[in-house]
């Protein structure tokens, strides 16, 4: 019987003809709940919903790749729009769709051409979204160029996961991502599974920051092309044009910086300032290729089939591609970070249930590991006070001076969001954070739940 | 239209405006456009490729629909070739595409010298016997060669051509060619006129550490009989001397040097990967010999003349902690000696243009001032014979990577690639391309690729169930995300063929969708 229904399957012509030797038939190297068969293909084409963040030349990638593997419910966010610059790898776009948005061109490009396919696009910030927004989706893409971007969705990822009382992450709760990127031949590939495996925050360490040159070079003894370019970038510039920021973005301002940066190199009698190589200097300009892009947005999609369905083993958990001498590939089996503030259970606060939320703000800014100032502070998705918009200010601005304990529903010990400011490298950055707050002799509270955290 | 130099501003910091010339320049023939040829083309196009041809046979079906973005609901029963052109052709205009209605195995067989007009071939999703006879006709005709094929969660992607030859090879990590452990008598010279001792603090900490470590050289040689540091407690001794030569902690010239200072001890000469070059059987030129190797017979020259043992100077130095005059000072002391080697090179090479009957003036002055600039990383990449590799594989390597546990999954793709062709040969399908026969098909594949190890002289090897098992349920399905991996690949190394920049794959690249543990096989 199997037989000849299989018979009449393969005689039929189905979009799904490649798609379904893997999802349709049992295999021996694939996930510990993978279930083959139609049903399978029918719930990933039908439940999975997959965002893709970021619509450029990763993004554009991602969107035709998962489109082509079984998914049809993908939405996309970006900020951008298109520039003449992407044509040469966002295959998605044509010259007359400079200036549009990138999200909602891609995402029309890829609807008409595969039908059955529902990508809905944002074109916004990825701040600008609820939280609630993400929890939406089964799997997060990301094809996305900046560090700080990776690290806000990561943390906005991981912050829904849970743990149980044994710290156990709560399978429920896990939002997996993947997360590709590129520069020139060179690209890596990941799954972070928060909890499981090392999320983004636990093995930031991959990615050292920029360095910067000394500013007393640039003003005294410059040496490089690259020295006469910061100089009018970031110091000329502002001895002429008091208070006007420099725009990257506009021409006339790049003309400008380009020709201080001549002058300077001709005065120290420095060769190689071109027009070219001060855009990249001053916009510090990645080189992209479209064989880059499509290899590591090709191996993401893979791994998210592979989350999705199981139908074989997922990649472990870190994959580094470089094409530029001959072809090296690794696969890095990270570790997690368990001390990660990001994605562990979060930071545990013992408090006085007498404590009022005011009294429990000014704590977070003296916590030696957190130094967390203006902050927002939400639980269970409740806002209990929010520092902006103004009128959320308002509304929760009463709460400051009632008890904590009573504002989270009188519970000897849960979980708190906090939103806020911290210092990075002497920086002001934003971040996210997860307490776990414990009320001190309130009854359920037991050593072993002490002992669990430590 | 847009500006070009616009358009392609991302590529052109890669590969420059010489490399955006060559790939305007080449002609592209793609055999068979599923998937993983048309993504392969999506790439090179999008990058401005000069021109394509595109030859298929078979016609759009509803299948392709699920795994081609270039193909749609509209152009089913067309000519696949037809439609992905068009595309293509959609993706950049100033691209010339066009495309054959043919099957490539029959156009193989029938119109060998079809092939000889294209740059490259790009040739997927042959079977074995295809492969072959293809790469005959392409060695003859001097037509790079690139297979690459993707079958369910494997693929595999493989160069053929005689020879392959760079002078920029652009890598990542090398060494800069400061010449610390053999310093020219200019550049003595220069460091003699510092003191290392002078009093301004801020003359002492802006001395560069070039000039540092050239003077500290030559004192410790001046005290050991001529030697420069060798051994560890000696290498150890000279970074004290350099330590203590500080006035002031925050000396980043004295760090520098410090950091810096293994490049006094390094040993003298050329490297070894250069000596191969050198003593390669090319370097006997004649008049059917090629710019490159030309350059290689007059570099010879250099290193065991002029050069006392070493290759011309690269004339660029790193920046470094020091003030802008003696920066751009020393900056001239290695671009004067760079000059003095290029014009010996440049005149050897003439010399021995005239010698072979040759234009002395053929070469262009700019590629040797390149070739010199790039003499430290010059790459010759060979490629076997497809027929050679596949009768008589290196057995040695074979084995290792049968036992080896990194590569058993790769050798075993490797080796199934190769039975699953065998078996269509054999029984006029893919094993497992149809579900009826699942149980016989996969042993029948294990006993094919059972007696092919036999042939290739591995008697006792065998492969892991689970991967024959695995190769039937892939039932020569091209899954997309595979496709683009693949075709990703070969684009990649198209690039590099085409622009003679980057060092393409040697061997073969077994990709491994199941666990991305994908490998090179030199086999
Ligand atoms: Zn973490």
């Amino acid at each position: 019987m199997a037989d000849t229904s299989a018979q009449i399957q393969q005689q039929q012509p189905s979009r799904s003809r490649d798609l379904d030797k893997l999802l349709l038939r049992p295999g021996n190297l694939v996930g510990p709940r993978f279930e083959p068969g139609a049903e399978l293909r029918d719930d990933l084409q039908e439940f999975a919903k997959v965002l893709v963040v970021g619509a450029g030349g990763l993004g554009c990638e991602l969107l035709k790749d998962l489109a082509l593997s079984g998914f049809r419910n993908l939405d996309v966010i970006d900020m951008d729009r298109i520039e003449v610059t992407n044509l040469n790898r966002q295959f998605l776009f044509r010259l007359e769709d400079v200036g549009k948005p990138k999200a909602e061109v891609a995402a029309k490009r890829v609807m008409e051409r595969i039908s059955g396919v529902n990508i809905v696009p944002h074109f916004c910030r990825i701040e600008d979204k609820e939280i609630e927004f993400y929890n939406d989706f089964s799997i997060i893409a990301l094809g996305l160029d900046s560090i700080e971007a990776r690290s806000y969705i990561n943390t906005v990822a991981c912050s829904f996961l849970e743990y149980d009382s044994d710290d156990n992450p709560r399978e429920e709760t896990i939002k997996p991502m993947v997360d590709g990127g590129t520069e020139g031949f060179k690209g890596h590939a990941r799954v972070i599974m928060p909890g499981i495996t090392p999320c983004f925050e636990c093995t930031i360490w991959l990615f050292p920051p920029q360095v910067k040159f000394p500013l007393c070079t640039l003003a005294e003894t410059p040496r490089t092309a690259a020295h006469c370019i910061e100089y009018a970038h970031l110091i000329k510039w502002d001895e002429v044009h008091r208070g006007v920021p420099f725009d990257p973005d506009n021409p006339e301002n790049m003309k400008w910086v380009y020709d201080e940066a001549v002058k300077r190199a001709e005065l120290f009698g420095i060769p190689g300032v071109t027009y070219s190589f001060t855009q990249g200097v001053v916009k510090n300009i990645i080189p992209a290729i479209a064989s880059t892009n499509a290899i590591i947005s090709a191996a993401c999609a893979l791994e998210t089939l592979k989350i999705a369905t199981e139908c074989s083993k997922t990649l472990s958990n870190y994959l580094t591609y470089n094409g530029s001498e001959g072809l090296h590939t690794k696969v890095t089996e990270f570790e997690r970070d368990k001390d990660c503030l990001v994605c562990g259970p979060g930071i545990r606060i013992e408090l006085d249930p007498s404590i009022t939320l005011q009294k429990f703000m000014d704590l977070l800014e003296e916590h030696p590991k957190l130094r967390l100032s203006k902050a927002s502070v939400t639980h269970r998705g409740k806002n209990l006070y929010m520092q902006a918009p103004p009128v959320l200010e308002e509304m929760t601005r009463s709460n400051l001076t009632l008890s904590l304990f009573n504002l989270m529903g009188k519970l000897p010990k849960d979980i708190v969001h906090v939103n806020g400011m911290t210092s990075k490298n002497d920086q002001k950055t934003s971040c996210l954070r997860k307490l776990r707050v414990v009320f001190k002799g309130i009854d359920g509270v037991t050593d072993m739940d002490t002992a669990g955290g430590a | 239209m847009a500006e070009p130099k616009v358009k392609y501003d991302r590529q052109l910091r890669i590969w420059g405006d010489q490399g955006q010339a060559a790939l305007e320049k080449s002609n592209i023939c793609l055999l068979n456009c599923g998937p993983t040829g048309s993504e392969t083309l999506k790439n090179l196009v999008l990058g401005g490729i000069g021109s394509i041809t595109v030859v298929d046979g078979s016609k759009v079906e509803v299948g392709d629909l699920g795994n081609n973005f270039l193909v749609d609901e509209a152009s089913l029963g067309e000519p696949k070739a037809k439609i992905v052109c068009s595309f293509l052709q959609e993706l950049n205009d100033a691209v010339k595409a066009k495309y054959i209605e043919e099957y490539p195995d029959k156009l193989i067989e029938t119109n060998p010298s079809f092939f000889s007009q294209f740059t490259l071939v790009v040739a997927t999703q042959l079977v074995e016997s295809s492969m072959v006879k293809l790469d005959k006709i392409c060695r003859e005709a001097n037509v790079i060669l690139i297979f690459a094929r993707s079958y369910g969660l494997a693929g595999f992607v493989r160069i053929s051509l005689k020879e392959h030859t760079v002078i920029e090879s652009k890598p990542e990590h090398f060494l800069d060619d400061l010449r610390l452990n053999n310093p020219w008598p200019e550049l003595k010279r220069f460091a003699e006129g510092f003191e290392l001792n002078v009093h301004d603090p801020v003359a002492h900490k802006h001395i560069p550490y070039v000039v540092i470590l050239v003077k500290m050289a030559d004192e410790w040689a001046k005290s050991h009989g001529g030697r420069l540091p060798s051994t560890r407690e000696e290498k150890k001794e000279f970074k004290e001397l350099l330590k203590a030569g500080m006035v002031a902690p925050d000396e980043d010239n004295y760090k520098e040097a410090m950091e810096s200072s293994f490049k006094v001890f390094a040993p003298r000469g050329i490297s070894s990967e250069l000596q191969l070059i050198l003593n390669d059987s090319s370097v006997e030129v004649d008049s059917s010999s090629s710019d490159f190797w030309v350059l290689v017979a007059a570099l010879k020259d250099f290193v065991a003349n002029e050069g006392g043992g070493e290759a011309p100077l690269e004339g660029s130095i790193p920046d470094m902690t020091s003030s802008t005059e003696q920066y751009v000072n020393l900056q001239n002391i290695y671009q004067a000696k760079a000059e003095a080697d290029f014009l010996a090179i440049e005149r050897m090479a003439r010399n021995t243009l005239k010698k072979i009957g040759g234009d002395p003036n053929s070469i262009p002055r700019a590629t040797i001032k390149s070739f010199c600039k790039n003499a430290r990383k010059l790459k010759v990449c060979r490629y076997r014979p497809i027929e050679d590799e596949f009768n008589s594989p290196n057995l040695s390597e074979l084995q290792k990577y049968l036992t080896d546990e990194d590569h058993s999954f790769a050798v075993g793709i490797y080796i199934l690639l190769r039975a699953v062709d065998r078996f269509a040969a054999n029984y006029n399908r893919f094993p497992g391309q149809f579900d009826s026969a699942m149980d016989e098909d996969i042993a029948r594949l294990k006993s094919t690729s059972i007696s092919l190890l036999n042939e290739l002289g591995c008697n006792s090897a065998t492969l892991a169930d689970d991967l024959i098992n695995e190769m039937c349920r892939f039932g020569a399905s091209e899954l997309h995300a595979v496709a683009a991996l693949v075709g990703g690949i070969a684009s990649q190394e198209v690039i590099k063929l085409i622009t003679r920049q980057f060092v393409p794959i040697t061997g073969t690249y077994i990709f491994n969708g199941i666990d991305h543990k994908s490998q090179l096989l030199l086999l």
